[in-house]
């Protein structure tokens, strides 16, 4: 106990500190650059050092709880380390992905990311909306048949059965779980009183909440990483030659390819170095770009009413009864093909605009972009407009009926009348388009890929010119227009979502599927690129226009929501005039009083023109401190710059680099006036007298940092 | 697994208990043989920099050294001091033009012309070099090479 009491408070003190020191030097050591052994010895020591005085540092009565609470500490940090490491092992496809990586680069491996990470986004909409909205229904809600929404109506019964009908996702599949329009609007269902209806408008919309945050904090750890955008023309040299290699790269026909690529870059580097002005004619360059961009143009005019044109005729059609397979399907296979057949038109009326190929790739993907959007609106605009068509002819429909609605006899749920359900059709609609762009892409890979790859193999023995080294040889992995896919993909998803809870669990299937299949293809069928690119800050790219897509597939459904008032007598919206007034209703009903009141006066005009003015107010506020902030970076940079030149010129006892200075020198009234040659840096002095001593090749280099 | 893959290398060599600290170490022919490494233009120059006698001798220790700096979670500081030992083929602690022809050269596995290697070389050295001793320092590469975008790999 003495010995105990004559341990001071200063040393005590002192001795915390010191253990706090080797603590922290144990959780640096991992980013000297010491040897092994040297790492050890230090290691050890520290260790016993802190396992000694850390017990001793507890006094009395504390002793033993201070040990205790020592211990626990350590037995948590190695709970978290092996709670990482077996997280890291739980990431699906890890190694498939880096197979592809070693094979094909980076850039390639980055799509697989990519599509790995919209597969765990989607399975978390999966799970709410199968969890929220499904399973309620089908545990809790009336079986298939007992209410009319749920029934085939008798008129479709004989053939609801069949293949084709099922394909085209009418007959049971239009009655099922699938579709809006099986929900129904009973305000409780089951024991549990679960709010369908509510739960289904929230679930709609918490989709996009989450989808949203999820996107905005994966593009914020992006920007992190990536940084703002590097310094144009500063070290193009030394860069390459220090920084192109791709060390993941274990493949040696990838590394034969990223030998080419290199070399071809550096005389890229060179002939740009080289070259003077060129001798253009301006003019004819700005005819022939103004000339491309009409052209596409007239090309994106001409898909979007063509599409508009196919909207229409399949309207006509669904009045008909006798219709071809391929009248049945007109429109997808038209949307389809025109994602197919436009973007290489594109990219060879872009040939006349002679641009640098890095910008041209820019307008490539814009155009693609604009081409897919425009498809997409139109296709939307003319189901609108399907659909308010169908809202007159239901109007009259519901005039009709509310005579014969007092007392309904009782009927067979099959046989009741009832009106055209538009959001179940819609829904279909969008599944429809989903299932035929799925299948498209598959067999586009099978057939361009796969096929190819096939043939060129095995006809290359009995050809007349090599197969294989020339025309057409094995297909490349097109990166850019994968990703596009899959984020336009996505945004059908989510635009269908809310009218068909099914999609989403379709969709979950085809990224899973498509997670092997075409990690398959691009290992068997597939070649490495001749420009073998790293992926470096093209991933905010992609994730800015999958946040786009995001807003612009929130606009209908948003716009579904607030305006459109919801078919008579299907969905969990039936019978109220707008989908939002289930929040109303839940309002007044389930919630206390005052909330009530709450809400009304949060709702006030009064209130809430100013929370807007406030807002515009902040984002103009943060905009003008963003700008202030870059012109700082700028000003910064350029003096760095200037810094480094003069520290340049002076070293070679050369004349300023300052013009104005170079031009006022004359003026100067004593030419020693000008600053002498600063000594050398202490680095560079201390270097020399290492230079001979080969056996420390570390310690100068420490030293000098 | 990475003493399972050292193991492997040279399974009568390398003892599977280390608690002894046995002294084993394995030649640099060995260790270039490894599928992430086969097919690096450096692979040499990598082995020989971890290695304690600098001939590519590996012991236990300095293979985890190696595969550890070449992680990807590895600090940014750490790989520009190793990258720097790595392309010093003369190993006097500066990049000097013929530490940069080599570079080069291996990079581009001798496609380009002496008069565009010795261009892209005086460019590189014009571009990097501070202190105007025709040597990229240290310092120089490190300066050149936090700037970079596209390093960490």
């Amino acid at each position: 106990d003495s010995e105990e009491e004559s341990m001071s408070e200063g040393e005590m003190e002192r001795l915390k500190e010191e253990v706090e020191e080797k603590k922290k030097v144990i959780a640096i050591m991992r980013n000297k650059p010491w040897r092994m052994k040297r790492r050890l010895v230090h290691l050890k020591e520290c260790q016993e050092f802190v396992d000694k005085f850390e017990g001793a540092l507890g006094k009395g009565k504390g002793r033993k709880f201070y040990a205790y609470k020592v211990m626990m500490t350590k037995k948590w940090i190695k709970f978290q380390r092996d709670f990482e490491n077996f997280k890291t092992t739980c990431i699906p496809w890890e190694r498939k992905i880096k197979e592809v990586e070693s094979h094909f680069g980076s850039s390639v491996a980055s799509y697989f990311i990519f599509l790995r990470w919209m597969y765990g986004m989607n399975m978390v909409l999966f799970g709410l909306t199968f969890g929220l909205v499904v399973i309620p229904e089908v545990l809790m809600g009336l079986p298939y048949g007992s209410i009319p929404r749920k029934t085939v109506p008798r008129a479709e019964q004989p053939t609801a059965q069949d293949y084709s009908v099922l394909m085209d996702f009418n007959g049971y599949c239009k009655y099922s779980v699938l579709f809006y329009g099986y929900y129904n609007n009973q305000r409780t269902i089951g024991l549990l009183k679960f709010r369908l209806p509510l739960s289904y408008l929230m679930v709609g919309v918490g989709t996009f909440g989450y989808s949203l945050m999820v996107v905005i904090r994966t593009m914020a750890k992006n920007a992190d990483v990536g940084g703002g955008d590097g310094d144009d023309g500063e070290f193009t040299f030394a860069w390459k030659m220090f920084t192109s290699w791709d060390y993941l790269i274990g493949n040696a026909e990838t590394a034969d390819n990223k030998y080419a690529s290199i070399t071809t870059s550096f005389k890229e580097s060179i002939v740009d170095e080289q070259e003077n002005q060129k001798d253009e004619n301006i003019h004819l360059r700005r005819f022939l770009r103004v000339l491309a961009n009409f052209m596409i143009i007239c090309c994106l005019g001409g898909s979007g009413y063509l599409i508009f044109f196919v909207v229409k005729r399949s309207q006509e059609f669904a009045n008909r009864d006798d219709l071809s397979w391929y009248e049945k399907n007109e429109l997808e296979l038209i949307m389809s093909l025109l994602g197919l057949v436009c973007p290489p038109l594109f990219e060879t009326i872009a040939e006349l605009e002679e641009y640098h190929p890095r910008i041209a790739l820019k307008w490539q993907l814009g155009r693609i972009f604009a081409l897919f959007l425009g498809n997409l609106y139109t296709f939307l605009f003319a189901l609108f407009d399907e659909v308010n068509n169908k809202k007159e002819y239901y109007a009259n429909f519901t005039l009709y009926n509310n005579d014969t609605d007092t007392t309904p006899p009782p009927m067979d749920p099959s046989d009741v009348i009832r009106g055209p359900c538009w959001e179940t059709a819609v829904g279909i609609e969008f599944v429809k388009l989903t299932v035929s762009d799925i299948q498209v892409t598959y067999l586009t890979i099978l057939i361009g890929d796969f096929a190819r790859a096939v043939i060129v193999r095995f006809l290359n023995y009995c050809w007349c010119w090599d197969l294989e080294a020339t025309y057409p040889s094995y297909g490349e992995f097109d990166i850019s227009g994968n990703v596009l896919g899959l984020v336009f993909n996505q945004g059908m998803i989510w635009m269908g979502a809310f009218y068909a809870p099914g999609l989403v669990g379709i969709n979950v299937l085809r990224l899973l599927s498509s997670m092997y299949y075409q990690c398959w293809a691009v290992m068997a069928t597939n070649v490495p690129h001749e420009r073998v690119f790293k992926a470096s800050k093209s991933n905010n790219f992609y994730m800015g226009l999958l946040l786009l897509i995001l807003f612009l597939s929130l606009l209908p459904v948003v716009y579904t929501i607030m305006t459109l008032p919801p078919s008579f007598d299907c969905g969990p919206f039936s019978g109220k005039a707008k989908m939002f007034d289930v929040i109303m209703e839940t309002i007044d009903l389930d919630l206390p009083a005052f909330l009530g009141t709450l809400m009304g006066y949060a709702a006030n005009p009064g209130l809430i023109i100013p929370a807007v003015l406030l807002m515009v107010l902040a984002i103009y506020y943060l905009n003008s401190v963003s700008e202030a902030y870059q012109h700082a970076n700028a000003e910064l940079k350029k003096k760095m710059q200037m810094a480094r030149d003069e520290e340049k010129n002076r070293r070679n006892n050369t004349e300023s680099t300052d013009q104005v200075m170079k031009d006022l020198e004359d003026l100067l009234p004593n030419r020693s006036l000008l600053p002498p040659a600063p000594p050398p840096e202490t680095g560079a002095g201390e270097h020399h007298t290492f230079t001979s001593n080969v056996n420390e090749p570390l310690a100068p280099i420490v030293q000098c940092r | 697994m990475l003493h399972g893959r050292f193991h492997e290398l040279a399974p009568h060599l390398v003892p599977l208990d280390y608690t002894n600290q046995p002294d084993i170490r394995l030649p640099l022919a060995l260790i270039v043989s490894m599928p992430e490494l086969k097919e690096n233009p450096f692979r040499n120059r990598i082995v020989e920099v971890f290695s304690e006698d600098g001939q590519g001798n590996l012991s236990f220790n300095d293979f985890v050294d190696m595969f550890s700096a070449l992680c990807e979670t590895a600090p940014r500081e750490l790989k520009t001091i190793y990258a720097f030992k790595i392309y010093d083929f003369n190993v006097d602690n500066f990049l000097c033009k013929e530490d940069l022809e080599k570079t080069l050269n291996r990079l581009t596995k001798g496609e380009l012309t002496p008069e565009e290697v010795n261009l892209v070389c005086s460019k590189a050295m014009e571009e990097a070099d501070l202190d105007g001793d025709s040597k990229l320092s240290f310092s120089d590469f490190e300066n050149m090479i936090s700037k970079a975008p596209d390093f960490l790999r």
